[in-house]
């Protein structure tokens, strides 16, 4: 059991989970008001949405070996898009008037990805550098959209995608969990998500093997384009208002932080989905953590410094090779445990 | 017949000298397209504005972006060997607030300004430490240090605090001038740091095995190079020169804040790559990311003429990102094929 690929994240976020709830009791208490759940565990739910969309598509990305920057910045431009249409419309209370920014402010993020795509996978540029363009660019031109002011709006529809509750639960969560579920089905039942992990494995192989891998790679940048559109329509429903220059702010390496922590390497190839929802999970719970402790949330990077740190550690080929010579290879077992101390 | 075959072939023999040259030289093309273009930017903006390339002017592009330089300087050695250093703009911030809060608890500036140096170079060692021996990720381990430094900055202070001490603001407000020219040791310090990085880079063996690592680390071993101690050192020269620009930086604004610098290494990163730099490793100049420190701040100073918002700083600077990636596409291209 300990040697499955998922073990230390569970392991890692059961163990949070229960570090909170000895010191805080509350914390796994859960309320029900008029047909609607409360409570801190709910609330890691509710504001791990965002994060959760964007390091999906960060997830495939991956898997093909690259790497998505603009995350953030299409984050900014989507809920700008659709926060000035809002804005400008006649009757921002209106639901299909909501409906349509949404629309188009997703749509403008998928193109975003789909931008990205065409430069990885068409252009052969490196995946850092093709993205950081869009990293650069998108915000200052979400900050045009909004004139450089932060737009607010007062629209009920709207305040719905963050705030609302739906079947108990929040209306982000379930964005979020349809996401996990759809990406899940078309991965794993269908043979995309081997032919992914193909590309990601050995790029050439795949292509002299008959794997589309042009449209494979870019697939998984306009995927991850939309649901960084999703996610910041959701950010801005949070704010109610379209902040160019903190929407999406960091979030890119939060979700580099979240897939990696879930198991799937850097270096492409395979993924796990599950392991990136629990390393999403992991970091929200720890935000909310190092927030109890009445830490500056301004300082909870150093927090954050440590856990990569560790997790590095831990996944690093020469500590198990020491960790094996400690132990003198007795068992496998014993090597792995003797690297928790690191 | 001689003579008359020698005239003939004289245009097809300066074709070939050319093209040996390019073919010798291709990695100094991106660079020099990049200056071509950094003269193209300074003669439009005169023609534009009639009054652009003026000394006080260029003085000014040399002081408000000396810190930025040196963070330039110091990302090309870590690019050249193949790597990338995300945490830059945050050692810079953590730097600057350490300086000025040691200053302002009355420590002398002779003892605050060797610390954050040594600050800057530690935080360096543990991102080179990472990537080396524990096969991290450059991107991975520098973003730790990226976490690390910007949370510790919080932790100094979080407030900005103001610097009172002389020798810190001499190195801003002293204006040697000749003419109407004048240089602040700010800028003098980058300008140092810049020559000294080329100087390493060119012609040390030190310079030299960077390359050899970036080219082909495999290579670079077997050749018996010292390829550990070599992309360890890289991170702790970005790491110093980031201590570096937090004290120009301090000295610039006259106070540290532990929010300086967010996304400045992605404005470093696309002057280096500007000035000719392939991320891929094993090509590059440190002149070339002057150049591209300098591409970068002539555009942020057109659009301030220009009075635009400076978000068209950044969307400008993606663009030409673009254009250089195009072009040192071209050329990787080119060479690939010749061979």
């Amino acid at each position: 059991m300990v040697k499955h690929r998922l073990f230390w994240p569970v392991f890692s976020l059961v163990a949070l989970v229960v570090i909170n709830t000895i010191a805080r009791p509350r914390f796994v208490k859960i309320t029900v008001r008029d047909g609607e759940l409360y409570g801190a565990l709910i609330d890691i739910l509710r504001n791990s949405a965002p994060l959760m969309l964007v390091a999906l598509g960060m997830t495939l990305v991956i898997a093909t070996r690259g790497i998505d920057l603009s995350v953030g910045a299409v984050m900014a431009v989507s809920g700008a898009v659709a926060l000035t249409i809002i804005d400008g419309a006649s009757d921002p209370g209106s639901t299909s008037t909501v409906l349509v920014a949404i629309a188009v402010g997703v749509g403008v993020a998928t193109l975003l990805g789909a931008w990205n795509g065409f430069l990885v996978a068409v252009l052969d540029i490196q995946p850092i550098i093709a993205t950081l363009v869009l990293m650069l660019a998108g915000r200052g031109v979400a900050l045009l959209i909004t004139d450089g002011f932060i737009t607010t709006v007062n629209s009920a529809p709207l305040e719905y995608v963050a705030g609302g509750y739906l079947l108990w639960l929040p209306f982000a969560f379930l964005i979020a969990a349809t996401a996990i579920v759809v990406i899940a089905l078309f991965e794993r039942r269908t043979a995309l998500g081997m032919l992914t992990e193909a590309v990601g494995i050995n790029p050439e192989a795949s292509r002299l093997a008959g794997v589309r891998s042009r449209g494979i790679i870019l697939g998984a940048y306009v995927v991850s384009g939309t649901l960084a559109g999703v996610a910041g329509i959701i950010y801005s429903s949070n704010i109610r208002a379209a902040d160019a220059n903190a929407a999406g702010d960091l979030i890119e390496l939060y979700a580099i932080l979240a897939v990696v922590l879930g198991g799937t390497s850097l270096m492409g190839g395979k993924f796990t989905i599950a392991g990136t929802v629990i390393g999403v999970l992991i970091i929200q719970t720890l935000k909310s953590t190092i927030l109890f402790l009445g830490v500056s949330s301004a300082q909870s990077p150093v927090f954050f410094a440590v856990v990569v740190i560790i997790v590095v550690l831990i996944q690093s080929p020469r500590l198990h090779r020491l960790a094996s010579r400690l132990t003198g290879r007795r068992n496998s077992d014993a090597a792995v445990e003797a690297e928790v101390p690191a | 017949m001689s003579t008359e075959v020698a005239t003939q072939s004289r245009g097809a023999v300066v074709g070939r000298h050319l093209r040996t040259f390019l073919d010798r030289h291709a990695s100094l093309m991106p660079t020099f397209a990049a200056a071509v273009i950094f003269v193209v930017l300074l003669i439009g903006a005169e023609i534009h504005f009639g009054n652009f390339v003026t000394p006080l002017n260029m003085s000014a592009l040399l002081l408000d972006n000396a810190y930025l330089l040196i963070l330039a300087v110091g990302m090309t050695f870590v690019i050249v060997t193949g790597g990338i250093d995300l945490s830059v703009g945050s050692v810079m911030a953590l730097t600057g607030i350490l300086c000025a809060q040691l200053l302002s608890a009355g420590h002398p500036a002779s003892v605050v300004v060797p610390v954050i140096i040594l600050g800057g170079a530690a935080i360096g060692l543990l991102i080179g430490v990472l990537v080396q021996y524990f096969d991290v990720q450059p991107f991975i381990a520098s973003l730790a240090g990226l976490f690390l430094a910007r949370g510790l900055a919080f932790v100094v202070s979080l407030a900005s605090i103001r610097v009172e001490d002389e020798s810190v603001l001499w190195l801003q407000t002293t204006r040697y001038r000749l003419g109407e020219w004048y240089i602040t040791p700010t800028g003098i310090l980058a300008l140092a740091v810049a020559a000294v990085g080329a100087f390493v880079m060119q012609y040390t063996r030190f310079g030299r095995t960077i390359y050899a690592v970036g080219g082909n680390e495999q290579s670079a071993r077997l050749m018996g190079l010292n390829v550990p101690r070599t992309k360890v050192l890289v991170y702790v020269i970005s790491g110093v020169c980031a201590g570096l620009a937090g004290l120009v930086l301090t000295a610039y604004s006259g106070a540290g804040y532990p929010r300086n610098g967010i996304g400045t290494e992605l404005d470093v990163i696309a002057a280096v790559v500007i000035g000719g730099t392939l991320l891929t490793g094993g090509t590059g100049y440190v002149l070339g990311s002057v150049i591209g420190v300098f591409v970068y701040g002539t555009i942020k100073t057109v659009i301030s003429f220009q009075g635009a918002e400076q978000s068209w700083t950044r969307i400008i600077v993606g663009l030409m990102l673009l254009v250089f990636i195009g072009v040192q596409r071209v050329i990787v291209f080119r060479s690939e094929r010749r061979r």
